[in-house]
């Protein structure tokens, strides 16, 4: 059985006649890193609150551990962990506080708590940190210490929304580790971001979402291969001088504004080819394809905009 | 509920000290300055008995009123907006109702201990008469707070736009804080006035308050008033429970 199964779910709010979420299906298996790609504004918090028993869908169904979330949402969020985008610690507590009286909020006792937010603090590195209050943190150490949080009650699943946005590269890569720990621990890892590198870092599996709708899925391998070639050649031009140099070189090009993407299984020779026909380019890069290729692709977009 | 409620008490740890000392500082100050200072200007008796005497219990339940808003308004406007301690919250096995009954737990545990301290310094003023009148004034102007913070929270977790609670603090708690029966009777204003007053929460705490303090509750009046209240309260705890889901579980 899968852990989450969706089928035709949507998402509209009161007072808004478009939908945040407009029909999308996927199934998420025990154990997985599951993501969701896309900008601002696809969907994906909508998805994510709908996920955390919170937020009703409008339509479609919706199957999370077996159950239906509208009539089981107490027992289900009992079973989750959530990390939230703004992660909404308690700024006022200190470390430890923070973890005990959300360990409350689930029933487990004070003493249990003691206990288990000594050993969640040494997971997300902060035992040094406990007596501090959460104004004193930095960013990286704020969203350890809500990934902390939300394994108060041992989730089998772990929602986290944008776990990395706004935080520095350092930061990044401390909790890509937690995560990847707490994969091979067999949580199942559901979130979102709008960053190819985490999406291929930490995805197993990953649906693109654009407008409400999933626009394919698959593994980020997966996903590449379905949809850009192996390698890119990215080539600036003096502005106004981009759709010129599309048609003088032909062949699968995409055209941004600020350059010109060439899709090839061998860039160099593209290159080469440029050369001939006479171009030439400000800068030009040969690069692997990435996720972000595969969005433009399906959506006509960067994911950026 | 209880959960819920102790989130607020692992708060309150941090602040209960300052809270208390303002909470003894501010009847002191209005009782020294008004009650006696300005009060030594009124002539004769006010409804009977020395301004004082008047003014302290009305202003007792003023207080209470006022707090009971600061905390249901702000407290919970903030804590749905700035700091999303709701949020948090209803992610776990807790619901909307639970956390909004914390979060009163909490506002009516304030406006106890502020009544309570306001009761102590009116009977260092000689003011309180015997240990029944304590127990029930302290009663009833724990009750003046709780009946319309429920009201309070329920509107307040709908706001998002900070000013309008301003607003409706000039607007609508100000002057109920001075006209009713508060710092003079309700009597002296004109008699359409005085029909309003009398339909509003704060001068069922005020006479409340000032019958228990006084001793010349009746039991008629003293069960209106208590009738009134308690349904103001049950009122806003039931509007609360929709305008909290509607707002938490969007």
């Amino acid at each position: 059985m899968a852990l989450i199964e969706a089928e035709g779910l949507e998402k509209r709010y009161p007072g808004t006649d478009f939908a945040a979420v407009a029909g999308i299906g996927f199934r998420v298996e025990r154990g997985e890193a599951f993501g969701f790609l896309g900008p601002n504004g696809a969907g994906k918090s909508s998805t994510m609150r709908m996920l955390a028993c919170v937020s009703q869908p409008s339509g479609g169904s919706l199957r999370i551990l077996g159950e239906d979330p509208v009539v089981h949402g107490r027992a289900l969020r009992a079973r989750l962990g959530v990390v939230p985008q703004d992660d909404a610690l308690d700024l006022q507590l200190t470390v430890r506080e923070n973890l005990i009286v959300y360990g409350l909020y689930f029933g487990l006792s004070l003493k249990r708590m003691r206990a288990k937010s000594a050993e969640l603090l040494e997971f997300a590195q902060l035992a040094d940190k406990a007596g501090e209050r959460v104004e004193h943190l930095s960013g990286g150490m704020r969203r350890r210490l809500t990934i902390a949080r939300s394994l108060v009650n041992d989730p089998e699943i772990l929602l986290l929304d944008e776990p990395t946005t706004g935080l520095d590269p350092q930061a990044r890569h401390i909790l890509w580790d937690r995560l990847f720990r707490l994969k091979s621990a067999g949580v199942t890892l559901i979130l979102t971001t709008h960053y190819m590198d985490e999406a291929e870092q930490l995805c197993d599996r990953l649906v693109i979402m654009d407008k409400g709708l999933i626009a394919d899925e698959g593994t980020p391998r997966e996903l590449i291969d379905r949809h850009v070639t192996r390698e890119v050649l990215e080539l600036r031009f003096p502005p106004g001088e981009q759709e010129q140099a599309a048609e003088k070189l032909g062949g699968d090009v995409e055209v941004l504004p600020d350059r010109l993407l060439c899709y090839a299984d061998d860039g160099d020779e593209v290159l080469t080819r440029v050369t001939e026909v006479g171009l030439r380019p400000l800068t030009a890069l040969v690069r692997r394809a990435t996720l972000e290729d595969v969005f433009l692709r399906l959506t006509g977009r960067s994911l950026t905009d | 509920m209880i959960r819920a409620l102790t989130y607020w008490l692992f708060r309150y740890r941090r602040t209960w000290q300052g809270t208390v000392v303002v909470s003894v500082a501010n009847p002191l100050l209005f009782l020294l300055a008004i009650g006696a200072g300005l009060g030594s200007l009124v002539q004769g008796d006010v409804e009977g008995v020395p301004y004082l005497q008047f003014f302290a219990p009305g202003m007792l339940a003023a207080a209470a009123f006022q707090n009971a808003f600061i905390d249901a308004g702000f407290g919970v406007a903030t804590a749905r907006g700035r700091e999303r301690v709701y949020q948090t919250a209803v992610a776990t096995p807790l619901s909307p109702g639970e956390v909004m009954g914390g979060h009163l737990l909490f506002v009516a545990l304030r406006v106890f201990v502020g009544a309570l301290a306001f009761v102590v310094v009116m009977a260092c003023f000689g003011l309180v008469s015997s240990v029944s009148v304590f127990v029930t004034v302290l009663l009833a102007a724990t009750l003046t707070g709780i009946a319309p913070a429920a009201l309070v929270a329920a509107w307040a977790v709908t706001v998002t736009d900070f000013p309008r609670l301003n607003t409706v603090f000039r607007f609508v708690v100000m002057p109920m804080y001075l006209f009713s029966g508060t710092f003079f009777s309700v009597e002296q204003l004109p008699a359409a006035l005085q029909t309003i007053m009398y339909a509003l929460p704060l001068w069922h705490g005020a006479d409340l308050c000032r019958s228990l303090a006084l001793g010349t509750a009746t039991p008629g009046m003293t069960l209106l008033h208590v009738a009134y209240l308690g349904a103001m309260a049950v009122a806003g705890i039931l509007i609360g429970r929709v305008t909290f889901r509607k707002v938490l579980y969007v």
